[in-house]
């Protein structure tokens, strides 16, 4: 059931557990949304992330949003971006009121870059399950690396990277006469209804 | 009105930081300067604070900042406030996305981006790799310091425990602070 309870608490637990960028909450929508509760798929978490990634404002909260508005519409939205905050909200405050100088506590430097390891294992995981899932053609595989060197050592800007492979995957479409037979299912189905 | 002006400030700052937590710091540091807010030193002890706890970095650090200037209410507020523009644009555009995600185009143009976001995914682990498993800049000079061997081997422990056990994701983690606690990473 897709109730906005449900989704506002899975979302607090994804905000609770996300240490770093949007991507250190990918691992746990993935386990809660897609595996646990089936609501959403491998892919559509790909794509809810790139528009994330490729909108303003923070990537995290753009694609709880945009996940939850493909759960239950403005209302979903709404739960899953304030569920996400939420953890925040609370944490941030009691620290603020209660520790002035937090920096000086070492135990919890130390918990947080043994976490950002486990970030990586997770993510590399995840990328391996992606990858299995995906069609596995020598034209992604090329996509994938390409935008991963372009990321990793030419410092181009992210959003560039989504856009021309936007682009790229049109034209792909275009050159194998996919896209071709998929207007006309497409131009069929509408008149259909 | 302090509240007024932190939502309005905050929703600047969401408005047009694009790219996540950190490409909204030059945003922030404009700001703490343009009302006396905080200190820059102050600002980075906040930064570095938002970065270890649970939670996206941009939001952790607007509820500082809000709660710092304006108590608990402060810090809902420019929260809020850095949320908002997200909720609307996202909205905005997640509507268009299900009406149009059947179409061909919009499917073709997804059909390129999906590889090329995992591969941005790939390359935020590797830069988080970069930072605290291989040292580069010690590559030249001395080989045997290139790699932080305690956080290689605990990379390759949960790893290997990840893809045997396949345990719910928060279980690595709290595994890997206790961890990072006991033998001091």
């Amino acid at each position: 059931m897709k109730n906005l309870s449900k989704i506002f608490i899975t979302f607090f637990k994804i905000g609770s557990f996300t240490f770093g960028g949007g991507y250190a909450m990918l691992p746990i929508i993935k386990k809660e949304l897609v595996d646990n509760l089936n609501w959403i798929t491998e892919e559509d978490i790909l794509n809810y992330y790139a528009i994330g990634q490729s909108t303003p404002g923070i990537i995290a909260v753009n694609t709880a949003t945009m996940t939850g508005y493909s759960l239950k519409g403005i209302k979903g939205a709404l739960a899953a971006t304030l569920g996400f905050i939420s953890p925040s909200l609370i944490i941030i405050t009691f620290i603020a009121a209660f520790f002035k100088k937090f920096q000086q506590l070492a135990v919890l430097q130390n918990a947080f870059a043994a976490i950002q390891i486990a970030v990586v294992a997770l993510i590399i995981d995840i990328v391996i399950k992606m990858w299995q899932k995906s069609d596995k053609s020598h034209l992604s595989m090329l996509i994938f690396l390409a935008a991963f060197f372009s990321l990793s050592f030419l410092n181009i800007s992210p959003v560039f990277v989504i856009l021309s492979s936007a682009f790229l995957g049109i034209i792909i479409q275009y050159w194998s006469g996919n896209l071709k037979s998929e207007f006309k299912t497409y131009q069929k189905g509408d008149k259909d209804k | 009105m302090i509240y007024f002006i932190l939502f309005l400030e905050f929703f600047k700052v969401g408005l047009f930081a694009l790219g996540g937590g950190l490409a909204a710091l030059p945003f922030l540091q404009n700001l703490i300067i343009k009302y006396g807010w905080l200190t820059t030193d102050q600002l980075l002890n906040m930064i570095a604070i938002s970065e270890s706890t649970p939670g996206a970095i941009g939001i952790n650090t607007a509820t500082f900042i809000g709660f710092n200037t304006a108590g608990i209410a402060g810090g809902i507020i420019a929260t809020l406030g850095l949320t908002a523009p997200s909720i609307i644009i996202i909205t905005i555009i997640a509507h268009y996305f299900q009406k149009f995600n059947q179409h061909p185009l919009v499917k073709s143009a997804f059909t390129g981006i999906r590889p090329a976001v995992a591969g941005l995914i790939a390359s935020a682990a590797f830069s988080l790799a970069a930072g605290n498993i291989f040292y580069f800049e010690n590559l030249s000079n001395d080989f045997s310091h290139f790699f932080n061997y305690k956080a290689l081997l605990l990379l390759i422990i949960i790893f290997i425990a990840i893809r045997k056990l396949k345990k719910h994701p928060i279980f690595y983690i709290v595994f890997a602070a206790l961890i990072g606690i006991i033998f001091k990473f």
